[in-house]
């Protein structure tokens, strides 16, 4: 018990005395500040992100189906093609869904998103590619309605919003595995290895 | 610049001009093949000034000692060169002009905006990229930002949000670091099969660099951190908005809000006036364009962090936050689409090595395909997260071979193979990631090829 407490003792001392601030492979922060104070309210144009698993951070504004086809043939057709089902410039937007254990697995906003807010921050600060940031917030929620009403996600009466785009249940939610490398674990063989393999002899030893 | 007929012939037949190609180098007379490939920084002096000499002589090639013809004294010797202009900004020599980044052309992309390039690794020489063949990969082409108008924000989990702006961050003491990049997709399109005729199209989204900056930490520190901020998001100022959120603790060890690059200011391509630079990480967390900084609890998982820059593994799942460039290592000369004009005997063998998770400890290099392994020969300076150079005289026997490096770094991990790799993760798709071991087969005509699969 003692050790414990000592333990957490130890760690808070670290924390206060190093700080969350100490960079461990440069030299001391020297005692200046250059920066100027700056209010959260006066950086709002550029704070875009979303928090995308709870959607904190989308704004207000509304958009439909309807109204999304509308931007979609306007702004997002010429290289997505009809209906996002791949254009000139990119492939299809649409479909995919339960194709992650099958070859190809099919990439769409529908397939792939774990969280629907993610087409939201994406759509808001790099589309369309000409004008970037030109999309009102109702045309970003609209086009974004259209593009999950394509996969089938929603239907043609939902109203995408603040509230409503963090409740759909995107497919891919759960299909995400924090990185735990190093996964292959190779040898230092130095003479009569075995030669270099290939991937298709791991997939036909793994077939046998 | 004009384009000679030398030229012209050089561009079409990438990896056999006279610059990298070991035709260059003579066998020399005597080659002590017995001398242990760590013979040394000694040995290799001692015979460098002669093979240097040779080399430069150009000429013909091969094994037999022919007489050289009678010297005349060149156009050069007898005219006076080209004075010093006021100013200018140097550039190579119209010879070296096929020194250039290339577009990438295996896997080709219907636009240029979202798009790459691959840096020439069979031609650099040294450890250091230069700024003009430096690999790109943008996700809305090359931003160009006044740097008068550019502002840095630092703001979310943060007692004083702070704006900055160039003169402020440049007045900050710097520091500087050799450090490689390279992007999570390098190799990509050469799992299965081989598909890259050069290592400029296999391994050409690395390269390497000295960066200066100032520890994103102090500017943090500034602006107060909140405890319970723990990953910092970093946002470009381009076309794309590109965001990445990184783990508090690695922005706090080494992270750098980088203004230079070799010894000039960023080029514009590489996120002028100010990029951040994680060092080891996939190139794409090394935001370019830097507008923002926001401290915040957990990451965004924004697209490019779970649509993209994620890897495929079995059961339709998908590795996420794999941010560290795992230790790998390829041979630059020969490589894919040179000639071994010069016949059996001697050659250098010669790569990159280099590891996100420290220093380079071991090469070795195989040269049937993977049965017995030698070790190669590290150049100083070996630096953590850094290129480094390896070297190893082969004594070429004028049969089929197939060769490949394999390196070690600090941590104790090995370079896997491709078969290694595949029984982890699925190949399938845009699969990211790839630092197997890269073999090149060389025939009995000397021809080197892409070996992978």
């Amino acid at each position: 018990m003692l050790s414990v407490k000592l333990c957490g003792a130890f760690a808070s001392a670290l924390f206060l005395t190093f700080g969350a601030a100490q960079a461990s492979s440069y030299p001391e922060r020297p005692d200046v500040g250059f920066g100027q104070p700056i209010s959260e309210a006066d950086i709002q144009p550029w704070n875009i992100d979303i928090h995308t698993p709870s959607g904190a951070g989308l704004p207000p504004g509304e958009g439909t189906v309807a109204q999304g086809r509308e931007v979609y043939q306007a702004r997002c057709l010429a290289c997505h093609g009809e209906k996002a089902a791949g254009g000139p410039v990119y492939g299809t937007m649409v479909g995919g869904i339960g194709s992650m254990t099958e070859r190809p697995r099919v990439l769409t906003p529908g397939s792939m998103y774990p969280y629907a807010p993610i087409l939201f921050d994406y759509t808001r600060r790099a589309m369309p590619m000409d004008a970037p940031q030109s999309l009102s917030n109702d045309e970003v929620y609209a086009v974004s309605a259209y593009i999950y009403y394509l996969n089938e996600l929603i239907g043609e009466d939902f109203k995408m919003n603040a509230e409503t785009m963090p409740q759909i249940k995107m497919p891919n939610r759960d299909a995400f595995i924090v990185d735990d490398r190093p996964d292959a674990q190779a040898e230092r063989c130095m003479s009569d290895c075995p030669p270099i393999g290939t991937v298709a002899d791991a997939e036909w030893k793994a077939g046998d | 610049m004009a384009k000679t007929d030398n030229m012209a012939k050089e561009d079409k037949s990438i990896g056999s001009g006279w610059h990298f190609s070991p035709d260059a180098i003579h066998k020399p007379a005597e080659v002590d093949t017995a001398a242990p490939p760590s013979a040394g920084r000694r040995s290799f002096l001692r015979k460098g000034a002669a093979m240097a000499g040779v080399a430069l002589a150009g000429a013909g090639g091969g094994a037999s000692v022919a007489q050289a013809a009678k010297l005349t004294v060149p156009e050069w010797s007898r005219t006076m060169g080209k004075p010093i202009p006021p100013t200018d900004y140097g550039m190579p020599i119209e010879y070296e002009s096929h020194y250039v980044r290339t577009r990438s052309d295996v896997f080709v992309n219907r636009q240029n905006y979202s798009d790459w390039s691959m840096s020439p690794l069979q031609k650099q020489q040294g450890i250091v990229t230069p700024n003009g063949v430096f690999f790109e990969r943008h996700h809305n082409g090359t931003a160009k930002i006044d740097p008068e108008q550019h502002r840095l924000v630092i703001h979310g989990l943060v007692k004083r949000p702070l704006v900055f702006t160039m003169s402020d961050l440049m007045r900050y003491p710097s520091v500087s670091k050799f450090h490689f990049m390279e992007c999570s997709g390098n190799t990509l399109t050469d799992w299965r099969e081989p598909r890259s005729t050069t290592v400029q199209q296999s391994h050409g989204l690395l390269s390497c660099a000295q960066w200066t900056g100032v520890p994103l930490a102090w500017l943090l520190d500034e602006a107060g951190v909140d405890p319970k901020g723990k990953w910092v998001m970093l946002e470009g100022a381009d076309g794309s908005g590109h965001l990445r959120s990184i783990p508090m603790e690695k922005i706090m060890d080494d992270v750098l809000i980088a203004f230079g690059q070799n010894g000039e200011m960023l080029r514009a391509e590489q996120g002028y006036p100010i990029r951040a630079f994680v060092p080891g990480w996939e190139g794409n967390t090394s935001v370019k364009w830097l507008r923002r900084i926001k401290v915040v609890e957990g990451p965004a998982h924004v697209r490019g962090e779970t649509a993209r820059y994620t890897d495929p593994m079995p059961d339709g799942k998908w590795r996420q936050f794999s941010m560290e460039m795992e230790c790998k290592s390829v041979i630059t000369s020969p490589s894919g689409g040179m000639t071994l004009r010069g016949g059996p005997g001697f050659y250098e063998i010669q790569g990159f090595a280099w590891s996100g998770n420290g220093k380079i400890t071991h090469v070795d290099v195989t040269l049937d395909g993977g049965r017995n392994w030698r070790e190669a020969t590290l150049e100083e300076p070996v630096m953590d997260k850094c290129l480094t150079r390896f070297r190893y005289r082969w004594n070429w026997d004028g049969g089929p071979a197939r060769i490949a490096s394999r390196a070690k770094d600090s941590t104790g991990y090995v370079q896997p193979t491709v078969e290694d790799l595949a029984r982890e993760r699925e190949i399938v798709g845009f699969v990211q990631h790839h630092n197997g071991i890269y073999p090149w087969a060389v025939s009995q005509q000397g021809e080197v090829t892409n070996a992978i699969g």
